[in-house]
């Protein structure tokens, strides 16, 4: 482990040292910021990836019930299809005996709902909603969870404020650190 | 019939074939027939352009996890699972490699497949494969397993007639072929602070993990191949990202894209799942690289063990730190061990075949393995593992396997 982590970090060191050199091969093709832009869907914790517009906890009610709830229950309790696709529900569990590991429960981020559901669902039809849309469906399913009120409006600093339940739960290893 | 396990057979198959008198090693004093195959051609040479399984082979073939809870959902988000109770040696054939979908297979057209390089980087970079391809290339033999094999934490989860395949199946073994991620790097110039890197597959659950640029440098490789022919749609094809030693969801298929950053991305397979809740109520994260771990392959669940007399077992070992060291097997549930031999080639991050020759008597027998590493980490009991992680910890089983021999030769899943 210790000598791998110094094979590591010399590694890390000559390539920033030669960071800025010339390419060695010339490969590839330079990237434009517009390409980029077509790609660049991830949303990191601090917000950083979210998109501009908003949207609120009453419109992802209809949306919910539109596009979720088929597999993932009316309130997301149950999960409809099988018990591991419940999204809500749990919270103080994790130390029990029966513990329930949801959005709400378990997840560090509001931010990683976003993104998830941005990439990922409705499951059969991914990336299919606007910005808008996501922003509204997050903030129900965050309102399922009881950490958005009824009445809430989501957009990109309300979701990177959000501080979720689980939000200091995780240790990394010492190979994520 | 099947003939491939001599000595063990998979429960439940006739052996009605056979005169009964070779079967039970009788000597007999009729001639030899002539084997019918003898007396015509066969089939035509160019019959098979790409060449399948005996027929009589047909049943040596991926599958789900016995147990309803381990079915695939709405067909695409599952796995199927190695059969290592049906193979030899340490390379798993391509297409018995493992699966775990999150949203299926895609179908990818090579010629359309794009690779970004993009974040803190001096040269933000697309790649077409054929530029990718003209990168100096290496072939290395790893094997990958995915942190949810071995689903042993929960006691009442575990099922008495899992085979090997069920128990281990989320474990294969091949010869990648690609370039040094870091080659691919350096050509778009890693800036200082980078410390982390996204990696984002090409399939309808754009399936992303944040990889240490530690490791990206050190010996990650994007691949195109496998065992010497193109990666299989279910294996990433085109491309794939492959992390010697980390969790198989690390190495992200039909990837597509690479952003460096200076913290991770905090993506829903690295806090949702992947992560380990511990008795405490903390959750452990970035727990990547897969530790030594071994199982008897022969005789292993659901095979039956035919006459007393001769046998070898036989197993592989790995780890995700190193080289396997020694494998020890006990025939008396862990009360004593030998050493088993280690067949050669021994490689870093790959499979290791084990081979310990075994006088059966009859009877019940408790076989088990364990497995140390070149760090000189040792196989757990399961009770000790247990004892560190909790029933919920999910990922990253490595417990010793104990397969219960019973008196009437089936062989059942003790864990
Ligand atoms: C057709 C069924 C289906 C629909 C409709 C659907 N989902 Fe899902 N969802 C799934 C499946 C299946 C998974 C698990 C995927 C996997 O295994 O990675 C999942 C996973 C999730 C997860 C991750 C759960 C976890 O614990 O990690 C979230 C969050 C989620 N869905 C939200 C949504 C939202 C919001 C919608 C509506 C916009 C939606 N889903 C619509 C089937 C569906």
């Amino acid at each position: 482990m210790r000598i791998s982590g110094l094979v590591a970090a010399a590694a890390l060191l000559l390539a920033a040292g030669h960071a800025g050199a010339q390419p060695r091969y010339g490969l590839g093709t330079p990237a434009t910021a517009e390409q980029v832009r077509g790609w660049d869907i991830d949303v990191r914790p601090d917000g950083a990836g979210l998109p501009p517009g908003r949207g609120s906890v009453a419109a992802g009610a209809g949306l919910y019930a539109q596009h979720c709830a088929a597999c993932h229950g009316p309130a997301g309790a149950e999960g409809a299809l099988v018990p591991a696709l419940r999204l809500a529900g749990g919270q103080g569990s994790l130390r029990s005996a029966r513990p329930l590991l949801t959005v709400g429960s378990y997840w560090p981020y509001a931010t990683t709902l976003f993104d998830y559901v941005r990439r990922a669902m409705p499951f059969n039809a991914p990336q299919s909603l606007t910005a808008e849309e996501l922003y509204s469906v997050t903030g129900y399913v965050l309102h399922l969870n009881g950490l958005l009120p009824a009445d809430a409006v989501v957009d990109a600093a309300s979701l990177a404020a959000l501080r979720m339940p689980n939000r200091d739960g995780f240790r990394p290893t010492a190979e994520g650190r | 019939m099947k003939r491939s396990n001599p000595g063990f057979s998979r429960r439940g198959l006739a052996l009605g074939g056979l005169a009964a008198p070779l079967l039970a090693g009788r000597a007999s004093a009729q001639a030899l027939p002539v084997p019918p195959a003898m007396l015509e051609q066969g089939a035509p040479v160019e019959a098979a352009p790409y060449g399948k399984p005996a027929p009589t082979e047909a049943g040596v073939v991926r599958r789900s996890r016995l147990g309803a809870e381990n079915q695939p959902i709405l067909g695409t988000a599952g796995s199927t699972l190695t059969p290592h109770g049906d193979l030899d040696g340490i390379i798993t054939p391509n297409g018995l490699h493992f699966l775990r979908h999150h949203a299926g297979t895609p179908s990818i057209a090579p010629e359309q497949h794009r690779l970004l390089v993009h974040g803190l980087v001096e040269r933000p970079l697309v790649f077409t494969m054929d530029q990718l391809r003209r990168f100096p290339t290496v072939s290395r033999l790893h094997f990958l397993e995915c942190s949810g094999n071995t689903p042993f934490f929960q006691q009442a989860r575990i099922r008495p007639d899992w085979t090997v395949q069920d128990t281990h199946g989320l474990l294969s073994c091949a010869e990648w072929t690609g370039v040094r991620l870091a080659d691919v790097l350096a050509e778009a110039g890693v800036k200082p602070g980078a410390a982390w890197m996204l990696a984002e597959g090409a399939d309808a659950a754009g399936l992303t993990r944040s990889i240490p640029v530690a490791k990206a440098l050190d010996d990650a490789m994007l691949c195109w191949a496998q065992n010497g022919e193109a990666l299989r749609p279910e294996q990433g094809y085109p491309l794939r990202l492959f992390l010697p030693g980390y969790e198989g969801n690390t190495s992200v298929k039909w990837l597509r894209r690479l952003k460096l950053d200076t913290q991770p991305f905090m993506t829903r397979e690295e806090t949702s799942k992947y992560t380990s809740l511990m008795p405490d109520g903390s959750a452990k994260q970035f727990n990547f690289t897969m530790a030594v771990k071994s199982v008897i392959t022969r005789p292993s669940g659901g095979q039956t063990m035919g006459a007393p007399g001769f046998r070898e077992i036989s197993g592989i070992a790995w780890s995700g730190r190193g080289t396997v060291r020694r494998v020890e097997v006990s025939t008396d549930g862990g009360a004593t061990w030998q050493d088993a031999q280690l067949q050669a080639p021994v490689l870093d991050k790959c499979l290791t075949r084990f081979r310990l020759p075994w006088q059966w008597q009859g009877g019940p027998a408790l076989l088990a393995s364990r497995a140390t590493d070149s760090t000189g980490e040792v196989q757990p009991t399961r009770a000790a593992l247990l004892a560190e992680t909790g029933p919920f910890h999910v990922y990253h089983y490595n417990g010793i396997q104990l397969w219960q021999v019973q008196a009437d030769g089936n062989v059942r899943n003790a864990y």
